[in-house]
């Protein structure tokens, strides 16, 4: 009862946060200097197909009122046209953001399995060399430009070694999987194309490395802090005198509490891995969301890259919606209280 | 007091008490941190006098040299000597770091100090705005302001300061729903003092220690973003020598002239590094529960 009265109150902050973000990237669109209809609609556009376009999505109405349009169109999945793609914004993120999404799960999927066990190395060696050495590459993972980051991994793998392609998601000359999921490693596993996997998979390891190093860096560190913690607490110090081996002190008893701080970095993460994809799908020629809003951002393509930002905003505000509920699962001591 | 023959001898203070340094220079890690930041900023702050040459100059007869005794970092596509041009970029980012945080901070300072203080429904509604805000994703916020009001430094200043300051108005009101209700401010409200007057002379004081942490935080972050938005083209326009958009030229040559990208890069690299390790030592040195503990 408890469980289903915070999910609900969590719920309404959801609806109130993504209808104050659908204000600001209504506001936004309409600061632009240009005319949306004469964008949308090219050079050659008649003036009874601008006055068509303009009543449709109620351009030629009373702010508030398109406000309201804008709203119910949002909330029917129409997001308007594409000045750049001419198809409408809706169909185009449908298919731009498997790629995204199989890039910034395979980033996250990095971050953990690197993240949490250096973190706990971290802490268990504190004070010594594979403490000091995660402490420097947390460091510089937070401080290092990803993008430049990606051009090294570029100039080294491809230019160098030649041992990894530079960009795109599949190599040109084998055609992708059939369209399961969307992810192209996932549907050529699952189709059994052998081929195609193995070339999808050698594309994702750059821009995946690239793209989680930094939450790797984030990780590591909380991990760290939380584990320093928790082996300074009571029970894992009686753990310790009943005898119990530092390996099933530390994967037993301290991890499973030190983990529960590091959910919530993760799904902040994953939510933040969506901006960083913007400077990864550039230098990688990644066919994802965080090209398509850059080349639309370029080309003042604003109902593009509004839609790019509401679907952002709702996949961020999702993740922390479904790492509170997490959290609220994981720690009984916030279900009891 | 020190025992002498039997007798206690009262001893002032100060005559005993080592001189001791702040506690957050006691880290090796933070100082080095301070001396690269203030090598950036004399270096930025001298860069007509340091630099060996015009860092807009193009001579096409040395375009793309290696770093060399003429040209220490190398030579640009178009010529340009590469540690000129790195010297006054260090001016752009430490400006972007420093006028993103002083606009963000101001704000969120503002924001956080009238909805923590005031409490009730305007509360409640200027933080459901920092969650509005924390929602977007920083970068792609920062980028469709940015591309609104058109491709330069200044909008690219503006749109990461407009993405920046709620976490500081979090922070503030944080601090202001504890500090409110200590005796001193329920003791000045009680002689007469008038809010501005509280919130300005004994609240705001006392937050500045987790707002100069955050501070040191934010300078990196302003400048790694302002970096990321000159590189695919929304900030600093070529060809004013910036970071950002000097790996972005090298971009082509990273297989056979990686120095046009690398050098830029490890500056960001360090500039940053500097700022957090400096964030890093204010925050142990102001949170006594990780005294001993990093």
């Amino acid at each position: 009862m408890a469980l289903l009265a915070f999910f609900l109150r969590r719920l309404v902050g959801f609806v109130a946060v993504m209808v104050g973000v659908s204000i600001i990237t209504f506001a936004l669109s309409h600061v632009v200097p240009t005319d949306p209809a004469g964008a949308a609609l090219g050079d050659h556009a008649t003036d009874a197909q601008i006055k068509q376009f303009r009543a449709q999505y109620g351009l030629d109405k009373p702010v508030p009122q398109q406000y309201w349009i804008y709203v119910t169109n949002l909330v029917h999945g129409d997001l308007g046209l594409s000045i750049h793609s001419r198809r409408p914004v809706a169909a185009d993120l449908h298919d731009f953001f498997p790629a995204t999404f199989e890039l910034s799960l395979t980033a996250l999927l990095f971050s953990i399995l690197i993240g949490v066990p250096a973190g706990v190395a971290s802490a268990v060696a504190r004070n010594r060399l594979p403490d000091h050495v995660v402490r420097v590459l947390s460091l510089i993972g937070g401080s290092l430009p990803i993008f430049w980051l990606g051009l090294l991994l570029i100039g080294f793998f491809y230019g160098r070694l030649g041992w990894l392609p530079s960009g795109s998601r599949i190599d040109q000359f084998i055609p992708p999987p059939t369209a399961i999921t969307g992810l192209f490693t996932v549907d050529a596993a699952l189709s059994g194309n052998t081929k195609a996997f193995w070339s999808s998979a050698q594309h994702l390891i750059l821009p995946a490395l690239t793209l989680g190093y930094f939450s790797t860096a984030i990780i590591a560190r909380m991990m760290r802090s939380s584990m320093l913690e928790v082996l300074n607490q009571d029970y894992v110090l009686a753990a310790r005198a009943k005898g119990l081996r530092q390996g099933k002190v530390i994967w037993r008893h301290a991890l499973r509490n030190a983990l529960i701080p590091t959910v919530t970095t993760i799904g902040v993460t994953f939510g933040s891995l969506l901006s960083g994809a913007v400077l990864t799908e550039t230098i990688f020629s990644w066919p994802g969301l965080g090209r398509y809003a850059t080349t639309a951002a370029i080309s003042l393509d604003f109902p593009a890259v509004m839609g790019v930002t509401l679907l952002a905003a709702l996949v961020y505000t999702a993740a922390n919606l479904m790492v509170d509920l997490g959290y609220h699962w994981l720690d009984p001591r916030i279900r009891s209280g | 007091m020190v025992e002498g023959a039997g007798v206690l001898v009262p001893v002032p203070a100060t005559s005993v008490r080592p001189r001791r340094w702040p506690a957050w220079l006691r880290s090796p890690l933070t100082v080095a941190g301070l001396v690269l930041i203030t090598l950036f900023a004399l270096a930025a702050l001298f860069a007509p006098l340091l630099a060996p040459a015009d860092p807009l100059k193009q001579v096409l007869s040395t375009r793309l040299k290696p770093p060399t005794a003429a040209h220490w970092l190398g030579t640009d596509q178009l010529g340009r000597d590469v540690l000129s041009r790195m010297l006054f970029g260090a001016r752009i980012s430490l400006l972007v770091g420093v006028v993103v945080v002083g606009l963000a901070g101001s704000l969120g300072t503002f924001v956080g100090l009238v909805a923590g203080y005031t409490g009730g429904w305007l509360d409640e509604g200027l933080m459901r705005l920092t969650d509005v805000f924390f929602a977007f994703p920083a970068l792609i916020l920062a980028m469709a302001i940015a591309g609104a009001l058109g491709p330069s430094l200044t909008n690219a200043i503006i749109a990461i300061a407009v993405v920046s300051w709620p976490v500081y108005a979090r922070l503030v009101r944080a601090q202001v729903l504890t500090l409110r209700e200590r005796e001193y401010v329920e003791a000045a409200r009680s002689l007469g003092a008038s809010t501005p007057r509280i919130i300005w002379q004994h609240i705001l004081p006392n937050t500045l220690a987790p707002l100069l942490v955050q501070a040191s935080f934010d300078m990196g972050g302003a400048i790694l973003a302002a970096a990321g938005l000159s590189f695919i083209g929304f900030g600093t326009q070529p060809p004013t020598p910036e970071w950002g958009v000097m790996i972005s030229d090298g971009r082509s040559y990273i297989s056979t002239q990686p120095w046009l990208s690398l050098f830029p890069g490890l500056a960001i690299l360090f500039t940053v590094a500097a700022f957090n390790l400096i964030g890093d030592g204010l925050r142990d040195a102001f949170d006594p529960r990780l005294h001993g503990k990093t």
